[in-house]
């Protein structure tokens, strides 16, 4: 691992702070004071510790595109749990049992380690799809009714819905 | 009855119809990883909107029923995919039913099958 310069220290830092800050306040839902100072020095700290342990973003993934985009992202997510679970649910009521299954592989233009894993999450939860395993690039799915065995044509069937909004969120 | 009543009724519903037919999935299909599809999807969406709905029976829980949400989301797909990815490198193979068994199963490029694994199950 390369080191790392003090913004980009500083910058993770600050987000992990964030963040950890809006889910104290959410556990405790409340906005006492006490529980705003304890809960801001207890997450300065635990952020302060974990600088090299989070690696995900940066201060520039508060910039209001990118939020944008990550609601987009969540509507896009949620619309296709929903078929996941209606699909699933047709899958299992049908007395036929009409799957297909077997494991296709594709490669993502995705390039960091936190992006990749929340296309493979996202990925899971979409219809009829569930990831064994990402190597390097490459993502190894199975497919419980398998249309093509083609990378190409797999990647714009599974993940271009997704990938092409997480390109501009990472 | 209020009207935050009846939404919460609704989610638990819907909620507890998902999980049953998760469970019904788990049931009927035929070999793990579609167990795995069948019961990671349901299980996801059924908890989301059973815990949705009792934060909306107690609207004080509400942020931290929105907390679990996020964590399940974020923790569910993982544990399948590391159930998933162990039960391959362990030796038990998908079903393929196709023809075309040699090209269904990509995954064997980077864990080569071993036949007297794939025998025994």
């Amino acid at each position: 691992m390369q080191a790392l310069t003090f913004n980009q220290k500083m910058g993770r830092f600050i987000v992990n702070w964030i963040f950890l800050m809006l889910l104290w306040i959410m556990f405790t839902s409340t906005f006492a004071a006490q529980e705003l100072i304890v809960g801001g020095l207890l997450t300065m700290l635990i952020s302060f510790l974990s600088i090299r342990l989070f690696t995900c973003c940066d201060l520039s993934l508060l910039s209001p595109v990118k939020i944008f985009w990550m609601i987009y992202y969540f509507g896009v997510f949620l619309v296709a749990l929903i078929q996941a679970n209606l699909d699933v649910a047709r899958r299992v009521i049908a007395p036929s049992l009409p799957i297909n299954p077997g494991v296709v592989k594709f490669k993502t233009k995705l390039k960091t380690n936190y992006s990749k894993m929340v296309l493979a999450n996202s990925i899971t939860l979409t219809p009829g799809t569930l990831t064994i395993d990402v190597v390097g690039d490459t993502f190894y799915i199975h497919w419980i009714d398998v249309k093509t065995t083609d990378p190409e044509k797999a990647f714009t069937e599974i993940a271009e819905s997704f990938e092409k909004v997480l390109l501009k969120i990472f | 009855m209020s009207i935050m009543e009846i939404i919460a009724g609704i989610l638990i519903i819907i909620g507890s119809i998902f999980l049953f037919l998760g469970a019904l999935g788990i049931y009927r299909m035929p070999d793990i990883y579609n167990r795995l599809q069948a019961g990671t999807k349901a299980t996801t969406l059924g908890a989301m909107s059973l815990i949705l709905g009792v934060g909306f029976l107690e609207p004080t829980w509400m942020l931290k029923s929105l907390v679990l949400i996020i964590f399940i989301a974020y923790s569910n797909p993982i544990s399948s995919h590391a159930l998933a990815r162990a039960t391959y490198r362990r030796g038990h193979y998908p079903l393929i039913l196709s023809d075309d068994k040699e090209n269904m199963d990509a995954y064997q490029e980077v864990v080569p099958h071993e036949k007297e694994k794939e025998e025994k199950i």
